[in-house]
């Protein structure tokens, strides 16, 4: 709310922003990007004051308390700086969203106004009418003629009681976005379902099995890419694919963009030549046509 | 509640209490199955969720903390999202876990277990998931160093691991979170 306001007087909008552990090494690119598009959108990302791992599955999946404990420090720092959060881990939004639930549901703990925080993913702030509106008025690049699947995975709409997604079945936000960018979406049925992250390092194979069935889901879909905005689903997907191709020369091999560096490289005026580096699947043949 | 046709009469048990000052109340299960059906890792359960939440109902606690089911659960949450009796499932698995972990059961999936113990001891260090540490971490308490071996190596290269842990101010306080977990 106080966002709204301040928009009317001030350009620039200012959010706390909560990056995570991943964006700050596997999902390198994805930090980058989403600052990039910030700056497209005249908003001043000023990253929460000494934030600590919201504790992601590991966490909740074996001590309850040290989960909410873990999420609800970032919140009581937000909460302080009476900021907006922004966020764009969907492990790290699910912890979050998880801890303000169970301080809503025992009310006689003390919350610190921890509860009143907006929690925002990015997938929810690319998604509002004015964001959108205002990327396409930026797009340089249109991704003409790029096929692409919209992944969301589990975490940023899963379960709506802790999210407060009204389409858990068949999120839409980042079809929206990619359109915006001038991209096909193609239709897939499988949006949500879970590629396994949590477990890919102790369980590898069973990992390849349900990123298989995912990336074949796409590539019958005609998929030359999959979007998503999630940095566990990025990274699972593009790595086990690698796998998969070693056993399979048959098997697809579709590159995993995050959302936010999509529209980074269409809003920008020069082609950035490091921009698809951190990459394990290379996307310059999928990209070339767009002049990307 | 009247009890009829499918519904149970829950065995009164520590588990049962547990889940449901959770909010997990699993005698309102009348097994319609869909939980399991959308799960994505169902086929490799030993117990379905849905016999998970029965078996609760029934206190067979002891063949659920000695299941596969719990540690391979991926809590993607797509039960809890379809119940139709709202019944946070993933919650159930959730308790479920940290009574096996308290209770000290060997886990029939050891690598899920150290990699969660890996990912913990990275956060009570540093405040933070330090993954080259946490990676190194979980490969020496399974013994298993070449699987991926590759893959670290090509995310090493591009610049999607760091070398040097970043440590915030608070890790004494995040340690604290530690020592005052849930029992």
């Amino acid at each position: 709310m106080a966002n709204e306001e301040k928009k009317e007087k001030d350009p620039t909008v200012e959010v706390a922003y909560y990056p995570g552990c991943s964006l700050h090494g596997t999902a390198r690119e994805y930090d980058g990007s989403v600052r990039e598009v910030a700056r497209v959108l005249d908003v001043r990302l000023l990253e929460l004051r000494d934030w600590n791992c919201c504790g992601a599955s590991s966490a909740h999946m074996t001590d309850h308390r040290l989960a909410v404990d873990l999420a609800a420090r970032n919140l009581r720092i937000a909460a302080r700086e009476r900021k907006d959060l922004l966020v764009p881990c969907a492990a790290c939004f699910h912890r979050l969203k998880a801890a303000q639930k169970a301080f809503r549901d025992e009310p006689d703990q003390p919350g610190e106004g921890l509860a009143e925080v907006q929690v925002i993913h990015v997938s929810d702030w690319l998604r509002k009418p004015e964001t959108l509106a205002r990327i396409r008025g930026a797009v340089k690049h249109p991704l003409k003629g790029l096929r692409l699947v919209p992944y969301y995975g589990c975490l940023i709409t899963r379960p709506p009681a802790v999210t407060g997604s009204r389409e858990p079945e068949d999120p839409k936000g980042m079809d929206l976005l990619i359109r915006v960018l001038g991209a096909e979406v193609r239709r897939w049925s499988f949006k949500t379902e879970c590629c396994g992250g949590s477990l890919t390092m102790p369980r590898a194979d069973l990992t390849r099995i349900l990123v298989s069935r995912i990336v074949k889901a796409a590539a019958r879909a005609g998929a030359q890419g999959i979007v998503t905005m999630c940095p566990m689903c990025q990274a699972n997907l593009e790595s086990r694919q690698l796998d998969l191709k070693k056993q399979d020369r048959e098997h697809p091999l579709l590159p995993v963009f995050f959302a936010t560096e999509l529209v980074a490289a269409c809003t920008s005026e020069t082609r950035q030549v490091n921009r698809w580096k951190p990459h394990l699947i290379d996307p310059a043949e999928v990209l070339s046509p767009a002049g990307l | 509640m009247e009890e009829q046709g499918t519904y149970v009469t829950p065995v009164w048990s520590e588990l049962l209490h547990e889940l449901s000052e959770a909010g997990a109340e699993v005698a309102t299960c009348y097994q319609c199955g869909r939980c399991s059906a959308g799960c994505p890792v169902a086929e490799f359960f030993d117990f379905k969720p849905m016999q998970v939440v029965r078996m609760c109902c029934y206190g067979m606690e002891d063949a659920l903390l000695s299941s596969r089911t719990i540690w391979l659960c991926a809590s993607c949450e797509t039960c809890t999202t379809r119940c139709p009796n709202g019944i946070d499932i993933a919650r159930v698995m959730d308790v479920l876990r940290s009574r096996a972990l308290l209770a000290g059961k060997t886990a029939p999936e050891p690598g899920v277990t150290r990699f969660h113990q890996a990912f913990l001891n990275s956060i009570r260090a540093n405040g933070r998931v330090y993954e080259l540490g946490m990676i190194a971490n979980y490969k020496l308490r399974t013994g298993d160093f070449f699987s991926d071996a590759a893959l670290g190596l090509q995310m090493l290269r591009r610049g999607k691991l760091s070398f040097l842990p970043s440590r915030i101010q608070g890790a004494r306080e995040v340690r604290g979170f530690f020592r005052r977990k849930s029992r």
